[in-house]
C-alpha cells in the first residue's frame, strides 16, 4: 500500500521511539517529519503541512494539550497522541483539546499503523461527504434519519439518535464523555457523565449483537468511547 | 415552657438525651428503710436471687449478713467479690475492691450500706462514690440506705433520736436512683425482732443504740422514711405528668440563694436551703460574701466556711465565695445577676447592747425591697455571727505599732513642754490631736486608739492644770478628750478600711497580672517544657505550689514518665490517681471527692477537642488549693494550659502533615521518574522488535521468531513494571479514585477487550441481572481488577474451558465474580493468595510475579469493597469482589413521543 505525498509529523522527545515510529511509517510509504519539542513541532507542522500528527504528551518544553489547541486554531488534521498508562487525565485533556485518538505506550508498530490508516481513511471519506453508512448488519442513512437492521427499521429515542449520529460522524475517534455530553445534551450537562453511560448502554443493546462484548461502540475506560465501523 | 401546654422542644430533647444517658448507665435500685433491722439486706438478696434465676449475672460486692441465718441462706449461690485488704495502723481492713469489680463487670452488683465510709487509702472516701463509678461503667447496682443516712434528714433525725450519724449519703444520690423500694416493718415487729436478737448491734455502742430503738423514735423514723418515699413518688408522678404532658402544671422556678456567714449555724442554713430547693424543685446557690481577702493563714473560721460551701456543693448547690467591700451589695448583685428571687439568711440574734445594729435580713431588705428574704434560725446562738459581717476587719495585733504610738506621744509631750507658758493649753491639745491623726494614718486603728488614750493621759497629766495630776479643773478639757477619742476612732477606722481596700486591690491586680503573664507565656510556648515552666512559675507565685504536667502520647495515652513535681517538693505523682483524673475528666486527689488523702491535686487538662493530660499540683499548704475560689482559679488555669497544649498538638499535626506532604510529593516524583525511565526503553523495545518484521528484506523464519519472542518478553516485562508501579502507587495510599456512576457492563466489556489475546482460547459467559443499578467506581481501576482476574483465569486453566462472569445484588453491595473451570485453588491458601508475590502454585512454569491479586485487593478495598477467593463446588476457582451500592443518581425520563429525532 503506497500513499505518496502523505506526510506525517512525529513530535516525540525520545529519539529511539521516534526512530521506530519513523521506521514503521516509512515502510508504509509515508513521509515522516520529526520534531523533539512543541516549539519545533509547531514550526514543522506549519511549514510541512502534514496530513497527520503523532504527538507525545510528555514533551520537555510545553504541555501537549497546548500544541493541540495551537494546531487546531488553524488546522483540522488528525492528531494521535502517545501517552503513558495511568495518565487518563492527560489523555482526556488532550482529547478535549481536539486530539482524535490516543495510543498507550508501549504499543506495537502494527497497532500504530492501523490507527494511522484509519484516520487517514476517515479524512478522505470526510472530504467525500457521504451520509450513507453500512456496518455489521446495519444500514444507516443520516440524511433520511433511517436505521435498518437487515432491512428491519430500528427505532431510537431522540437522544439515542443524536448520540448515534454523533458517533457515526466521528468514526475511529476517541470521544470523551465531556465531548459527547456537550454535543448531544448541550453545554449545561457536561458534568452528568452517567447520562452518556446509560444511553450508551441502551444504544449498545439496540445496535450491538452482543451488548456485553461490543464490536462497534467500544469503551475506553476512564476516557470515553470509540466508534468503529469494523475491526481496526 | 410553652403557652399552649405542649412541652418545649428543648426540654423534650433534654429528656431524650437524659434517657439515652440513663440507658448507657447502670440502674440504681435502693432498698430504703427506717432503721437498721427492718430487713433491707434480706429484701435486696431476695431480689438478687430472683434476678439470678432469670439468668442475670449477679455478683455480691459487699453484703453484711451479721451472721443472721435467713440472710446467709440467701447469700448462698451468689458469686462474691473477694474484698481488698488495706493495711491501716497495723491492722488489715477489708474493703470493697472497686477495680476488681470493674474488671469483673457483672450485670448486677450488690452493694450493702450505701452510706459506708471507705477505709483510708481507698480511691473514694465514700461507698456511694464507688457505686457511682460502677453505674458509670454500666453495671446495675442494688444497695441499702437507712433514712437517717440521708444528708438533709441528718439534722432532723439527730433532733429526734439524739444520735448523730456521720456516715451520710447526699440526697442527690438517693434522688437519682432509678428505683426505691421501701422496706417497711412496724415498730412493734422490729422491737420483737430486737428482743429475739435478730437485729445486729455493735457491742461497743449497745447502750446508745438500745436508747435509739425506743418505740417513739422508731415511729418517727418510720414516718420520715415513708414521707421521703412518698415525696419521691410525688416526684416521679410529676415527672410522668411532664412526660405525658397531660395538663401538666408548669411552675415558675424560684431559685434560692443561701447566704453563708462565718458562724457555726451555717450548716443548718445550708441543709434547710437544700430541703427548700428540693421541695421547690428549684436550683440553688450558696454564697459566702466577705469584706476582706482571706489571708494565707486560713483560720478555723475560714476552714469552716470552706467546709460549709463544700457541703452545699455536695447537696447540689452552686457555690461561690465573694470578696467585696459591701457584702450586702455583692449578695444582692449576685442574686439579680442569676435571677434568684429568694434569699436565705441566718437569723441574727437581737443585740441589746448595740441597738443601732441592723440584721443582715434588714440590710438586704433595705438594699433590695423586691427580693424575698427568709430568715432561718441558727443552731447555736453562741456561735452566731453576722453573715458577711465586718469582723474580718480586725487587724492582727501589731506590737511595734503600739510602741511607735507611745513613742510619738512621748515625743509630742517633750516637744510641748517648753511651750507650756508660751502658748495656750488648748493649742497644745492641737499638737496631741495631730499626733493621734498621724498615728491613725500610719499605724491603723488599734495604735490610734492607744495613742488617743496616751495623748489624753499625757495632756491631762503634764499640761492641764493642775499639772502632774490626772485631776481636771476645767470642764472644757473633757470636751477636748472626747474630740480626741472620736477623731482617733474615725480616722483609724477609715485608714484601716483604706489600707484593706488597697491590699485587696493589690492582691487582685497581682492575680490578674500573674494570670496575664502566664497566659502570655503559654501563648508563646512551643514546647511542652515551656508550658511546664509557665505552669510552675505561676503556681509557685500564686499558690506556693509545685507543678508537673502529664501529657498524652501520640496514641492519646497518658504518659506517666515525668519524674518530679516542682523543685524541692517531695511528693511524688501517684500514677493511679493521675490516670483516674485523666480517664474521668474530673479533678482527683487532694481536697476532692476522689482519694482526698493524696498529697497532690490532679486536674485534668480538658481542651475543646479532648482531655490532653493531667496537671499535678503539690501545694506547700494543702488548704491553699482547697478553697472553692482557689479551685476555680486553678481550673481556669488548667483549661488555659489545656488549650496551650492542644494548640501545640495541632502545630505538631500541621508540621507532620507538611513533612508528610513533602515526602508524598517526593515519592510521587520518584515514581513518575522511575516509571518514565523504565517504560520508555520498554516502549522502544516493543516497538523496534515489532518493526523488525517490517524491515526490507523481510526477516527469515529464525529471525522472525527471535523478533516475536523479543516483543513478547518486552511486553511481559512492561506488564510487570506496570504491576510494580501500580502496587507502589496503591501502597502509598494516595491513589485518587476517579469515581463515577456507570454500568458494570461497560468495564466488563473493556476488560474483555483488553485481554482479547489471552482469552482467545476460552469461552466467556456473561450473566448480569437486568436490574443491576449503576455503580460508583473508578472505571480504569475496576477494569484492571477484572482484567487481572480474567488474565489469571486464562493463565491457570486449560485451553477451551469456560470462564463465567456474573454479578448479583447482595444487601447493600453488588457482588461481581469471575469463575473458571480449571483445577481450582490449593486448599487453605485462599487468603494468602492476595498477599504480594503469592501464586497458586509454588514453582510453576506460568509467569508473573504474583502482584495481580494484591493489586486487585488494594483497588477493591479502596472502593470500600471486599475480595475473596474460593473453590467452586463443581470444581474450578471463583473470585468474588463486592462494591457498595450507594444511591445512584436519577436520570430524567426521556419523552418517548419522538423517534429517531422526529415526531412519531
Amino acid at each position: 500500500m503506497s500513499e505518496p505525498h502523505v506526510g506525517i509529523i512525529v513530535i516525540e522527545d525520545e529519539a529511539n521511539i521516534r526512530r521506530f515510529i519513523k521506521l514503521a511509517l516509512e515502510t508504509e510509504g509515508f513521509q515522516v517529519f520529526e520534531a523533539d519539542s512543541v516549539q519545533r513541532g509547531l514550526i514543522e507542522a506549519a511549514t510541512r503541512r502534514p496530513d497527520l500528527a503523532i504527538l507525545d504528551l510528555g514533551l520537555p518544553d510545553r504541555d501537549g494539550s497546548e500544541f493541540i489547541k495551537d494546531l487546531r486554531s488553524w488546522s483540522d488534521l488528525p492528531i494521535i497522541v502517545l501517552s503513558a498508562r495511568t495518565a487518563e487525565t492527560d489523555k482526556v485533556a488532550a482529547l478535549d483539546a481536539g486530539a482524535d485518538d490516543y495510543l498507550t505506550k508501549p504499543f506495537g508498530a502494527a497497532e500504530l499503523l492501523a490507527r494511522v490508516r484509519a484516520h487517514l481513511r476517515r479524512r478522505h471519506r470526510g472530504e467525500g461527504g457521504s451520509s450513507l453508512v453500512e456496518f455489521g448488519r446495519l444500514k444507516v442513512d443520516l440524511s433520511r434519519r433511517s436505521i435498518e437492521r437487515e432491512g428491519v427499521p430500528l427505532h431510537l429515542t431522540p437522544i439515542e439518535y443524536r448520540l448515534f449520529a454523533y458517533l457515526i460522524s466521528n468514526p475511529d475517534c476517541v470521544l470523551t464523555h465531556r465531548q459527547l455530553l456537550k454535543n448531544v445534551w448541550g453545554p449545561s450537562h457536561v458534568e452528568d457523565t452517567h447520562y452518556v453511560r446509560v444511553y450508551m448502554g441502551q444504544l449498545r443493546k439496540k445496535i450491538e449483537d452482543d451488548p456485553s462484548r461490543p464490536r462497534h461502540i467500544l469503551n475506553e475506560a476512564g476516557v470515553g468511547y470509540r466508534f468503529v465501523l469494523g475491526a481496526l | 415552657m410553652t403557652i399552649d401546654g405542649r412541652p418545649d422542644p428543648d426540654q423534650l430533647l433534654a429528656r431524650v438525651q437524659a434517657a439515652e444517658a440513663r440507658a448507657a448507665r447502670g440502674r440504681l435500685k435502693v432498698f430504703f428503710g427506717a432503721s437498721a433491722g427492718v430487713g433491707k439486706t434480706y429484701a435486696m438478696l431476695g431480689a438478687a436471687q430472683r434476678q439470678k434465676e432469670l439468668g442475670i449475672d449477679v455478683v455480691i460486692g459487699v453484703v453484711e449478713t451479721h451472721g443472721r441465718k435467713e440472710t446467709e441462706a440467701l447469700v448462698a449461690g451468689l458469686e462474691r467479690l473477694p474484698p481488698r485488704e488495706i493495711p491501716h495502723r497495723g491492722q488489715l481492713l477489708k474493703e470493697f475492691d472497686l477495680d476488681a469489680a470493674l474488671e469483673r463487670h457483672p450485670a448486677l452488683m450488690l452493694m450493702d450500706e450505701l452510706a459506708h465510709t471507705n477505709a483510708p487509702g481507698s480511691r473514694h472516701p465514700k461507698r456511694w462514690q464507688d457505686v457511682h463509678e460502677l453505674l458509670d461503667a454500666g453495671i446495675d447496682v442494688y444497695t441499702t440506705v437507712n433514712v437517717q443516712h440521708l444528708e438533709t434528714l441528718n439534722d432532723v433525725v439527730s433532733g429526734i433520736a439524739g444520735i448523730r450519724v456521720w456516715e451520710t449519703v447526699p440526697d442527690h444520690v438517693f434522688d437519682a436512683a432509678d428505683e426505691v423500694v421501701l422496706v417497711d416493718l412496724p415498730p412493734d415487729d422490729l422491737l420483737q425482732r430486737l428482743k429475739e436478737g435478730k437485729v445486729y448491734l455493735p457491742q461497743q455502742a449497745e447502750r446508745a443504740i438500745r436508747n435509739f430503738f425506743r418505740k417513739g423514735n422508731l415511729i418517727a423514723l418510720r414516718e420520715l422514711a415513708l414521707r421521703r418515699t412518698a415525696d419521691r413518688v410525688d416526684h416521679e408522678m410529676l415527672a410522668y405528668r411532664r412526660e405525658t404532658s397531660a395538663g401538666a402544671v408548669w411552675q415558675t422556678r424560684d431559685a434560692l440563694l443561701v447566704c453563708i456567714g462565718p458562724g457555726g449555724g451555717a450548716e443548718r442554713l445550708v441543709r434547710t436551703g437544700a430541703r427548700m430547693a428540693s421541695r421547690l424543685e428549684a436550683p440553688w446557690h450558696a454564697i459566702h460574701a466577705e469584706t476582706a481577702a482571706p489571708g494565707p493563714q486560713a483560720d478555723s473560721g475560714h476552714l469552716r466556711i470552706f467546709r460549709t460551701l463544700e457541703l452545699a456543693e455536695s447537696l447540689g448547690a452552686r457555690t461561690l465565695s465573694l470578696t467585696a467591700e459591701d457584702p450586702v451589695a455583692a449578695l444582692v448583685g449576685y442574686a439579680r445577676e442569676h435571677n434568684l428571687s429568694r434569699l436565705l439568711v441566718g437569723r441574727d440574734h437581737p443585740r441589746p447592747w448595740r441597738p443601732w445594729y441592723r440584721s443582715m435580713a434588714d440590710r438586704i431588705g433595705h438594699a433590695a425591697p423586691d427580693l424575698d428574704v427568709i430568715q432561718v434560725a441558727r443552731e447555736d446562738a453562741r456561735e452566731a455571727a453576722t453573715p458577711g459581717s465586718v469582723n474580718v476587719l480586725r487587724a492582727p495585733f501589731d506590737g511595734i505599732g503600739y510602741l511607735k504610738a507611745a513613742a510619738i506621744c512621748a515625743g509630742v509631750t517633750l516637744l510641748a513642754t517648753p511651750l507650756v507658758n508660751v502658748v495656750e493649753v488648748t493649742n497644745i491639745a492641737m499638737l496631741f490631736l495631730l499626733a493621734v491623726l498621724m498615728v491613725a494614718i500610719r499605724l491603723g486603728r488599734g495604735p490610734a486608739l492607744a495613742a488617743a488614750f496616751m495623748a489624753v493621759a499625757a495632756f491631762d497629766f503634764f499640761f492641764v492644770p493642775p499639772r502632774f495630776t490626772f485631776a481636771v479643773s476645767d470642764a472644757k478639757f473633757v470636751m477636748t478628750f472626747v474630740v480626741m477619742f472620736i477623731v482617733a476612732v474615725i480616722v483609724g477606722q477609715l485608714t484601716a478600711r483604706y489600707k484593706q481596700n488597697a491590699e485587696v486591690a493589690a492582691r487582685r491586680e497581682g492575680q490578674a497580672r500573674a494570670l496575664y503573664e502566664m497566659a502570655r507565656d503559654l501563648s508563646a510556648a512551643l514546647l511542652p517544657l515551656q508550658v511546664e515552666e509557665a505552669c510552675s512559675r505561676f503556681l509557685q507565685a500564686e499558690f506556693d505550689a509545685g507543678a508537673a504536667l502529664l501529657l498524652t502520647d501520640a496514641d492519646d495515652r497518658l504518659q506517666l514518665a515525668t519524674p518530679k513535681v516542682g523543685a524541692g517538693r517531695t511528693a511524688s505523682i501517684d500514677a493511679g490517681v493521675a490516670r483516674w483524673a485523666f480517664d474521668h475528666g474530673e479533678a482527683a486527689g487532694l481536697g476532692t471527692d476522689t482519694l482526698p488523702g493524696s498529697a497532690l491535686l490532679y486536674l485534668p487538662l480538658k481542651a475543646p477537642m479532648r482531655t490532653r493530660g493531667v496537671l499535678a499540683i503539690a501545694p506547700r499548704d494543702p488548704l491553699r488549693v482547697q478553697e472553692p475560689e482557689a479551685r476555680r482559679q486553678l481550673e481556669t488555669f488548667a483549661s488555659l494550659v489545656a488549650i496551650a497544649v492542644e494548640r501545640m498538638h495541632y502545630v505538631e499535626v500541621a508540621q507532620n502533615t507538611l513533612v508528610q506532604m513533602e515526602s508524598e510529593g517526593l515519592r510521587n516524583s520518584l515514581l513518575a521518574a522511575i516509571s518514565h525511565d523504565l517504560r520508555t526503553p520498554l516502549a522502544v523495545l516493543v516497538g523496534l522488535a515489532e518493526s523488525m518484521a517490517l524491515t526490507q528484506p523481510p526477516p527469515t523464519g529464525a529471525q522472525a521468531r527471535i523478533a516475536t519472542t523479543l516483543q513478547e518478553e518486552a511486553r511481559r516485562m512492561s506488564a510487570q513494571v506496570n504491576n510494580l508501579l501500580d502496587m507502589a502507587r496503591l501502597q502509598a495510599g494516595k491513589v485518587k479514585l476517579n469515581r463515577q456512576w456507570q454500568p458494570l457492563e461497560e468495564v466488563i466489556g473493556s476488560a474483555l477487550q483488553a485481554n482479547q489475546n489471552a482469552l482467545a482460547d476460552h469461552a466467556i459467559e456473561i450473566d448480569l441481572p437486568e436490574d443491576l443499578p449503576l455503580l460508583e467506581f473508578d472505571a480504569v481501576l475496576i477494569e484492571r481488577v477484572l482484567a487481572n482476574l480474567l488474565e489469571n483465569a486464562a493463565k491457570y486453566t486449560p485451553r477451551g474451558t469456560r470462564i463465567d462472569i456474573g454479578a448479583a445484588l447482595n444487601g447493600g453491595d453488588v457482588e461481581v465474580w469471575v469463575e473458571d473451570n480449571g483445577p481450582g485453588l490449593p486448599k487453605g491458601r485462599e487468603e494468602t493468595l492476595f498477599q504480594k508475590f503469592e501464586r497458586g502454585t509454588r514453582e510453576g512454569t506460568t509467569s508473573g510475579v504474583g502482584l495481580g491479586l494484591a493489586i486487585c485487593q488494594a483497588i477493591v478495598n479502596a472502593h470500600g469493597g471486599k475480595i475473596r477467593a474460593e473453590n467452586r463446588a463443581t470444581g474450578g476457582a471463583r473470585f468474588v469482589f463486592s462494591l457498595p451500592r450507594g444511591t445512584p443518581p436519577t436520570i430524567g425520563a426521556e419523552d418517548p413521543g419522538e423517534e429517531n429525532g422526529e415526531p412519531a
